[in-house]
């Protein structure tokens, strides 16, 4: 029993990383209807933005991770304005397609600048290596801190979009961008302002999953899988689905691969699974409608 | 003096051109009713106005300046408040969230504050249900919530489109009592697109009659009701 508890905190602690690149993921799908899957790779990017910062340029943890942030949410409103801008008003696969092509420059330009051998990046110090344990059950500090700094960033968010005029304004121009705009708001600069936000989130569970998963070029793309399931199982356009659903699919996968045997090869497939599971049972997701569409 | 200023103005949907040159002219101050059958090209008017579709030709003039190439939340924030066709109620967000969103170009706080009490006393229900989602509000509410909304912008001029749309005539009296009371109180220039000719004239000092894309007629509200010609083969009544 105290397996499985271990096991459903240590889930908890990397869902935490799967539910916040959902989200991020969540806020351009709302304002854009379009999946970005470069999303992982900017996060990844932005995680090795970090690293630069931490053991090149010795700067302490915190004001790493912070700079971070600051970078990659103004970085990726560059990046709107000058890519996504010009097919704003394409449809959405024409979005989806330019944000895999982004895919591909971004991972290519890590591993140029990088390369591709695997780094190991710092978890964040002041925190005892040691586990400390609750009523038997050992949990790991680095765990507790992922699941911390998700709450964190959700309660930043919710208070951002709830109780700002700007966030305000992003919500009403993500679901009725006619009436914004009639309203005097740049519904354009909305939605570059939310690709910096997302990127911003992204960065968060890049930096978060590194120092377990070890820095590559290529280490978050299993993540955006994950964070697919996740946003899918939860219901695309809503975060508090991502965000749960983002935490059950980490604890699945850690239980699944603990307790199934020679299923923690197959975690990949896992995450599949759950996509195509609920897009056929419930397509809306736990939380959201299904859409009906009159022609 | 005219506020606002059409000259020929022309406009189309994709390859589809649905105003063929409209003219006409809202003096600062008065009420000016656009009247006409469905799919005459009001609306398109309307739209023309706050550029939200594509002028081929023409001219619009707002203030003395030329407004033809002007994005809509430009044409906003130059003062001009757009109450869509269908309220343009934004349903998700409460009733609060909507009058504020109607402020969001205005940067003067403390006047802003000021508006939220005033708008409260034009419509006291929104003051006992500000935190109600908009979207469970009934048709008349969301079209008096949409004028509040207008009114946040404190605009120098008002578009609506259509506000007796699917209301009762109670609720349409109503709606046109506090449309007059902003255009005396707040010096409001109010364009209106009307379906309901009597009611529309009845508040208004000027009007247009549009057909298929052109002004067929126009005249002061109470020349073209008196009419009987025009009455009957425009207004339907």
């Amino acid at each position: 029993m105290q397996g499985v508890l271990q096991q459903i905190v240590s889930g908890l602690a990397t869902g935490g990383v799967y539910a916040s690149l959902a989200l991020a993921l969540v806020l351009i799908y709302r304002s854009m209807e379009a999946l970005n899957f470069a999303q992982g790779e900017m996060a990844m990017f932005s995680t090795f933005i970090a690293w630069e910062l931490v053991a090149v340029v010795h700067l302490n943890y915190y004001a790493a991770f912070a700079i971070t942030i600051a970078v990659s949410i103004v970085g990726a409103f560059v990046l709107e304005r000058v890519v996504i801008r010009p097919v704003e008003k394409a449809p959405p696969l024409t979005v989806v397609l330019v944000t895999l092509g982004l895919f591909f420059v971004v991972n290519g330009l890590a591993g140029l600048i990088w390369s591709y051998v695997i780094k190991p990046f710092p978890g964040p110090p002041g925190f005892p290596q040691a586990p400390v344990s609750f009523g038997g059950v050992s949990l790991g500090i680095q765990d507790l801190f992922l699941i911390g700094m998700t709450v964190v960033l959700l309660a930043i968010l919710y208070l951002f979009f709830q109780y700002t005029k700007l966030g305000l304004a992003m919500r009403a121009a993500a679901l009725y961008p006619e009436t914004s705009r009639l309203l005097g708001v740049r519904t354009s600069q909305m939605l570059a302002l939310g690709w910096g936000l997302a990127a911003g989130v992204g960065a968060v569970s890049g930096m978060l999953i590194a120092p377990i998963e070890f820095l590559d070029p290529n280490m978050m793309q299993p993540i955006l899988l994950y964070a697919f399931a996740a946003a899918v199982l939860g219901g695309i356009e809503n975060p508090v689905g991502a965000v749960v659903g983002g935490f059950l699919v980490g604890v699945m996968l850690a239980l699944i691969g603990t307790y199934v045997p020679g299923a923690r090869d197959l975690r990949l497939a896992f995450g599949l699974v759950i996509i195509v599971a609920v897009l056929i049972v419930r397509p809306g997701g736990l939380f959201g409608r299904a859409h009906v569409v009159r022609v | 003096m005219a506020l606002l200023e059409l000259t020929d103005v022309e406009a189309a949907y994709g390859s589809v051109k649905a105003l063929h040159g409209v003219s006409l002219r809202v003096d600062e101050g008065s009420i000016v009713a656009l009247l006409g059958a469905n799919g005459a090209g009001k609306t398109t008017t309307l739209r023309a106005i706050s550029g939200t579709v594509r002028k081929t030709g023409g001219n619009v003039l707002f203030d003395d300046q030329v407004i033809n190439l002007r994005s809509p939340e430009d044409v906003a924030r130059m003062g001009i408040a757009h109450v869509p066709e269908g309220r343009g109620t934004l349903a998700q967000l409460t009733v609060w969230e909507n009058l504020k969103m109607g402020a969001y170009v205005r940067r003067d706080g403390a006047a802003v504050k000021q508006d939220f009490e005033r708008v409260v006393s034009y419509f006291p229900w929104i003051g006992q249900r500000r935190d109600q989602v908009a979207v469970t509000l009934s048709g008349g509410e969301q079209q008096m919530l949409a004028i509040a909304r207008a009114l946040m912008l404190r605009p120098r001029m008002m578009l609506l489109d259509e506000p007796s749309l699917g209301l009762a005539p109670l609720i349409v009296q109503d709606i046109y009592r506090i449309i007059e009371t902003i255009n005396r109180e707040e010096r409001t220039t109010i364009l209106l697109v009307e379906q309901n000719a009597r009611t529309a004239l009845s508040a208004a000092n000027h009007a247009y009659v549009i057909e298929v894309g052109r002004i067929a007629v126009e005249g002061t509200a109470s020349d073209l009701a008196s009419q009987e010609s025009i009455r009957r083969s425009y207004l339907g009544y």
